[in-house]
């Protein structure tokens, strides 16, 4: 048993520490209030291998495993939750799936691109009708006598929609089959059919673009099946199962963030001649907020310990992305509550922290799905 | 083609500085970084092993856990490092120093066709001259203050960045360039070369090392050897707030002129 981080995971975090401050802190209050996604940042992490962090060097990626991935995402959300945002979803909602479920030609086309070159990956589930309820898929593929498929239907709330170049997406193959008749696809955004619809203005992650998704006889040859037909919802489910590690990191980043912005101004504000770290009051809100940030933190580490090391981690990262996301919201406030009313004006970051800090108790699974994940860990489905 | 960085572990100044009851610093309650205009010699040498595939090596003189920020620059993607590092060495002033660190790049040896690149000077002691003395040690000629360097085949243009204006100069390689922060932006480290840093090489060079070097003088080096003895060390008093007169007209003048003659500056 050993809490500390190995040597290589110690020198990420402190790449990704020096990272953030110079490159991801100065442009985060910009991107947020331009609703700017941000490209030259996203450049920048790709050339220091962050956009591919675990997976193996053979294929372009870092060689590094999924505990430096989520230090890398942790530290870039202290400052900005968009930044986090996007290491996440593109490494583990596109990457991944093609990583863990892709023919080696398939590999070599499309993930390779993804982590070593200009192009950035999304995953499409989520539809009108299907939130939560991801089995009840609207979108059909008709496969065709040739083996290609013909796709109709569209999808929401898709983060990296539009920026996007290669998406991972999901249809109905044979609705007779319920879950088992869905399938997955991988779409490149010049594939004729395929259009971005409405992109949508957040309350938070305002830097991340999120937008629909339409697929009007949108062709793809037989080669784009990712997985066998009828796979998509069990490849869907790992895939999320990794993000929640992700969405955990970006979460426990925001909440430290917000954190190490509080204990700052506490020692900083003085009030009735006194600093506010004086104050019993607020010292005791300091100590519950560390112990929760603490706790998440162990939680996030353990979900990827375990997938590092082959271990279960359905319920460990589900338990990681509630734990961590509920305290992102509660630091962030209590953090915006010790700054008072600097705290609700936009000159600082507090309100901003707290706006993208709810997102993570939303997508991926809201908190209410993780808690129906980890029960039905414990008392069997 | 080689280059060989010269860089040294410094006191983190931007944190807490502490000071020995014998007026040395002491170092090993401080936090540490590299020294900042290290890290652009650093960047010089990667921006020449991109250009032109050349070999590149770290050298430092320091204690053990110098190895920390060996590997660290090793996973900025230099190829190979050498510690030196001896109880004979420590306590060395700068005389002594460049002498060790001149003979260990002697010990690795020096071709027509390479570089050594130091930072300008070390933000410790600020003096700039271990680089310009490892020069004169090994003979070659040296370059310092480089805001731009530009290498084709043997023949080397720098461009220095003075008080009052520019100096280019043309040089031979084998020869010695020291690098000011404007030369450029040092990068990060990166994940992939972070997970390979542990598996390059490093040597370690000690006092049976170099002690027979031809560039060694063995009453010359260390604490005993060194002709400067610092005798106190302390964090100057901040300086008073400055005061700004505004307007272009007589009447600031003569109320500036006045204020001069009064401290007796004119």
């Amino acid at each position: 048993m050993d809490f500390r981080l190995t040597r290589e995971q110690a020198l990420v975090q402190k790449m990704c520490r020096e990272f953030a401050v110079n490159e991801v802190e100065p442009i985060a209050a910009e991107i947020d209030e331009q609703e700017r996604y941000p490209h030259e940042t996203v450049e920048k992490m790709r050339r220091y291998g962050l956009m591919g962090i675990q997976f193996p060097k053979e294929l372009g990626g870092s060689g590094g495993d999924t505990i430096c991935y989520s230090i890398a995402i942790e530290e870039a959300s202290r400052f900005c939750g968009t930044t986090g945002c996007i290491i996440s979803s593109h490494a583990t909602l596109c990457a991944w799936p093609i990583f863990k479920y892709g023919t080696p030609e398939q590999k070599e086309k499309w993930l390779r691109p993804l982590i070593s070159s200009t192009k950035t990956g999304a995953f499409g589930l989520t539809e009108p009708n299907a939130g939560t309820d991801a089995a009840g898929q609207q979108t059909i593929a008709v496969k065709q006598e040739d083996g290609s498929y013909i796709i109709n239907g569209s999808k929401v709330f898709i983060t990296g929609g539009g920026v996007a170049s290669t998406y991972v997406i999901f249809a109905m193959t044979d609705k007779s089959k319920g879950t088992r008749g869905i399938s997955a696809f991988i779409v490149d955004k010049d594939d004729p059919g395929f259009s971005i619809g409405k992109i949508e203005h957040k309350m938070g992650i305002r830097g991340s673009q999120t937008s629909e998704l339409v697929f009007e006889d949108l062709h793809l040859p037989a080669d784009r099946l990712l997985g066998k037909e009828g796979q998509g919802f069990k490849i869907a489910m790992t895939t999320l199962d990794g993000g929640r590690i992700g969405i955990a990191s970006q979460a426990l980043g925001i909440a430290q963030g917000a954190m190490d912005q509080a204990v700052a101004y506490m020692k900083e504000r003085v009030q009735f001649g006194r600093t506010l770290s004086k104050f019993q009051g607020l010292q005791w809100m300091i100590a519950d907020m560390e112990t929760k940030i603490e706790a998440a933190r162990l939680l996030v580490r353990r979900a990827a310990f375990n997938k590092d090391n082959g271990l279960p981690y359905n319920k460990e990262a589900a338990m990681a992305k509630l734990y961590a996301a509920e305290t992102a919201m509660d630091v962030t406030t209590k953090a915006l509550q010790i700054f008072g009313g600097y705290g609700y004006i936009r000159e600082y970051p507090m309100e901003r922290m707290m706006r993208d800090a709810k997102i993570t108790e939303i997508y991926e699974g809201t908190s209410q799905v993780q808690r129906m994940v980890i029960a039905n860990n414990v008392l069997g489905k | 083609m080689k280059v060989i960085v010269c860089v040294k572990q410094v006191p983190d100044t931007s944190g807490k500085v502490a000071v020995k009851p014998d007026g040395t610093l002491d170092r090993a309650s401080m936090a540490t970084i590299i020294n900042p205009d290290d890290k652009n010699a650093i960047e010089a040498a990667l921006a020449l092993k991109d250009q032109t595939g050349c070999e590149t090596i770290v050298v430092t003189m320091g204690p053990p856990p110098a190895e920390g920020m060996l590997r660290e620059i090793m996973a900025m993607g230099i190829d190979e490092s050498v510690l030196i590092s001896g109880r004979e060495f420590g306590g060395s002033d700068t005389f002594a120093t460049s002498q060790i660190i001149a003979a260990a790049i002697n010990t690795i040896g020096i071709e027509d066709d390479d570089i050594v690149l130091c930072g300008r000077q070390a933000i410790d002691g600020d003096t700039a001259q271990v680089g310009p003395q490892i020069a004169e040690k090994l003979g070659l000629p040296q370059i310092t203050y480089a805001a731009d360097i530009k290498v084709e085949g043997r023949e080397v243009t720098v461009k220095r960045m003075l008080e009052d204006g520019y100096m280019t100069i043309k040089t031979q390689t084998p020869c010695l360039i020291t690098a000011i922060k404007e030369l450029n932006t040092p990068r990060y480290m990166s994940v992939g070369g972070i997970f390979e840093t542990y598996s390059k090489p490093m040597q370690v060079f000690d006092f049976n090392t170099l002690k027979d070097d031809p560039l060694i003088e063995l009453d010359t080096i260390g604490l005993k050897g060194s002709p400067t003895n610092i005798f106190a060390s302390f964090t100057p008093p901040q300086k008073g707030q400055g005061e700004m007169l505004e307007g272009a007209d007589q009447k600031t003048v003569d109320v500036l002129v006045d204020k001069l003659l009064a401290k007796h500056i004119i």
